[in-house]
């Protein structure tokens, strides 16, 4: 069962040279446990743009979908066998990353 | 008969929903089979006479149920049946250290991923056997409000797979401690209901806390904060009808005919604690909760308390829960001991963090009016009673207000 770990960012800003190093550190293990799927850090939302091309004619919209304080920092995929696992590496990455994070099951 | 299936509903619900989650992985599935061989149960049994082994009579039927259900869904769609095969793999699993499936259903339903609210809904569902109007009329909450927030509960437990066990021993005191938690609020919410509609004492619920309670304790008979949990809920109960007089007032633990306390339940709450002092372990929070409530039933008259145990024991349950209402507890000892004027400085220091608590205003009411300042007892009872959720309460702090003269 694969798990998105999604980090909330409230406006701390990118991630300083421990929490770096911390994250880091953090992947290794969840590569040498199995746990890895994928893992990305993102930008911060400002440049953010919306497309809409269901009706076939792409409309760009500038600026991120949703417009609040918190924002969508980066994301691991980790593969769990229970939630029980999935929140534990959940509350190990919150630690490490000095932020937020919220775990939503894949289908 | 009546009485037969009561009994069976009572001693078997649990155990036959535990062990149909555990055969099909599906709380929805378990919960349905299990009600319609209890109706079923209802419609037969007078006729059939009750069978020798009710349990296993009831879990054979739910279990047809189930695979019927099944069958008919499978017909419409494959990829479900694949799903629950795959979580029926999970639950082979060999078992923890405590050997009971109803122990898995209890720790999965208060399982700390779901809200406080889901958990107890849940519990009383599928431990307890209520139904979902009676769940839904004891938490003052509309039906369909209390079937969605069961429904949506069920649904989160599947998909994100919220594992069906007992947790491993070392994340189990804290899983344990969050089951309590549950237990005591559905005690709570029937001990000091709250509601100007409501009866100020809601026996059914504290019935049922104390039964789910024991049934947790005998199956977890070395847990040291289960059995205090039960001993408190058994001392607190004791007292139940001598606590709300004949007009529908509080009356206070001083003022309560301790001959109407009852004895049994005070005797079994007793041996709990001294059971648990023998023990020898390090007390956690019900543990010494508990034992204060030993202290107080353990007098004769409120003149014989024994105060200075009675503030030991809450110096002991600061340092295990430092939370302000402990504080307020401890400054009615402290007004015991050194009088009404030390515990008011101590109170007046809550201030801050309890001013919308209705217990906080009446405790200053009470001291104040020991101190004879009357003009302001009278306005902490005004803010007391606006604050009291509580039938019985408002008119016992009602009546002592317009004493004051």
């Amino acid at each position: 069962m694969q798990y998105l770990i999604s980090v909330i960012d409230d406006g701390t800003g990118t991630a300083t040279a421990d929490e770096m190093a911390a994250i880091d550190a953090f992947n290794d293990r969840l590569q040498s446990e199995g746990h890895w799927v994928f893992a990305g850090g993102l930008g911060s939302p400002d440049p953010a743009t919306v497309i809409d091309n269901r009706d076939g004619e792409a409309v760009f919209t500038d600026g991120p979908f949703l417009e609040s304080k918190e924002y969508l920092a980066g994301f691991w995929v980790v593969e769990a066998p229970d939630l029980d696992v999935a929140l534990k590496l959940a509350a190990d990455g919150s630690k490490h990353c000095n932020r937020k994070v919220e775990v939503r099951p894949f289908l | 008969m009546r009485e037969a299936i009561t009994r069976a509903h009572h001693e078997e619900w649990a155990r036959v929903v535990a062990s149909l989650t555990r055969r099909f992985g599906d709380l929805d599935i378990a919960e349905e089979a299990t009600a319609e061989a209890f109706a079923t149960a209802v419609r037969r049994w007078p006729a059939d006479g009750v069978p020798p082994n009710p349990g296993a009579w009831l879990t054979t039927t739910a279990k047809h149920s189930a695979i019927d259900r099944i069958r008919r869904e499978n017909k419409r769609d494959d990829k479900q049946r694949e799903a629950q095969l795959a979580y029926d793999d999970h639950s082979t699993d060999p078992l923890g250290p405590i050997e009971d499936e109803r122990l898995r259903l209890i720790f999965t339903c208060c399982h700390p991923a779901l809200s406080m609210e889901s958990r107890v809904a849940l519990t009383l569902r599928m431990v307890g056997g209520l139904t979902v109007p009676e769940i839904a009329r004891a938490f003052l909450v509309q039906e369909t409000a209390m079937g969605q927030r069961i429904t949506r509960a069920k649904a989160k437990i599947k998909a994100a797979r919220i594992p069906y066990r007992v947790p491993s021993a070392e994340d189990l005191p804290a899983r344990v401690s969050g089951v309590l938690a549950v237990l005591f609020v559905v005690f709570n919410e029937g001990y000091l209901a709250t509601g100007p509609d409501t009866d100020p004492v809601r026996h059914e619920l504290t019935a049922e806390a104390i039964r789910l309670t024991r049934l947790i304790h005998r199956l977890m008979p070395d847990d040291g904060e289960v059995a205090a949990l039960l001993a408190l809920m058994l001392l607190t109960e004791a007292r139940r009808s001598a606590r709300v007089s004949a007009s529908g007032e509080l009356v206070p633990l001083g003022e309560q005919d301790r001959g109407a306390w009852d004895a049994a339940l005070v005797a079994e709450g007793h041996l709990l604690v001294r059971e648990r002092l023998a023990a020898g372990v390090a007390p956690g929070r019900y543990q010494i909760l508990a034992a204060i409530n030993a202290v107080y039933t353990s007098a004769r008259d409120v003149g014989d308390t024994d105060w200075s145990q009675v503030l030991a024991l809450h110096d002991q349950l600061v340092r295990v829960d430092p939370s302000p209402i402990i504080a307020l507890n401890r400054a009615i000892a402290v007004a015991e001991l050194d009088g009404p004027e030390v515990a008011l400085a101590a109170v007046d220091r809550l201030a801050e963090t309890l001013r919308s608590y209705h217990a906080y205003h009446a405790t200053r009411a009470d001291l104040l009016r020991r101190l004879g300042r009357n003009q302001e007892s009278r306005a902490a009872y005004d803010k007391a009673i606006e604050l009291a959720g509580n039938t019985a309460e408002t008119a016992y702090l009602t009546r002592r207000r317009d004493q004051l003269g």
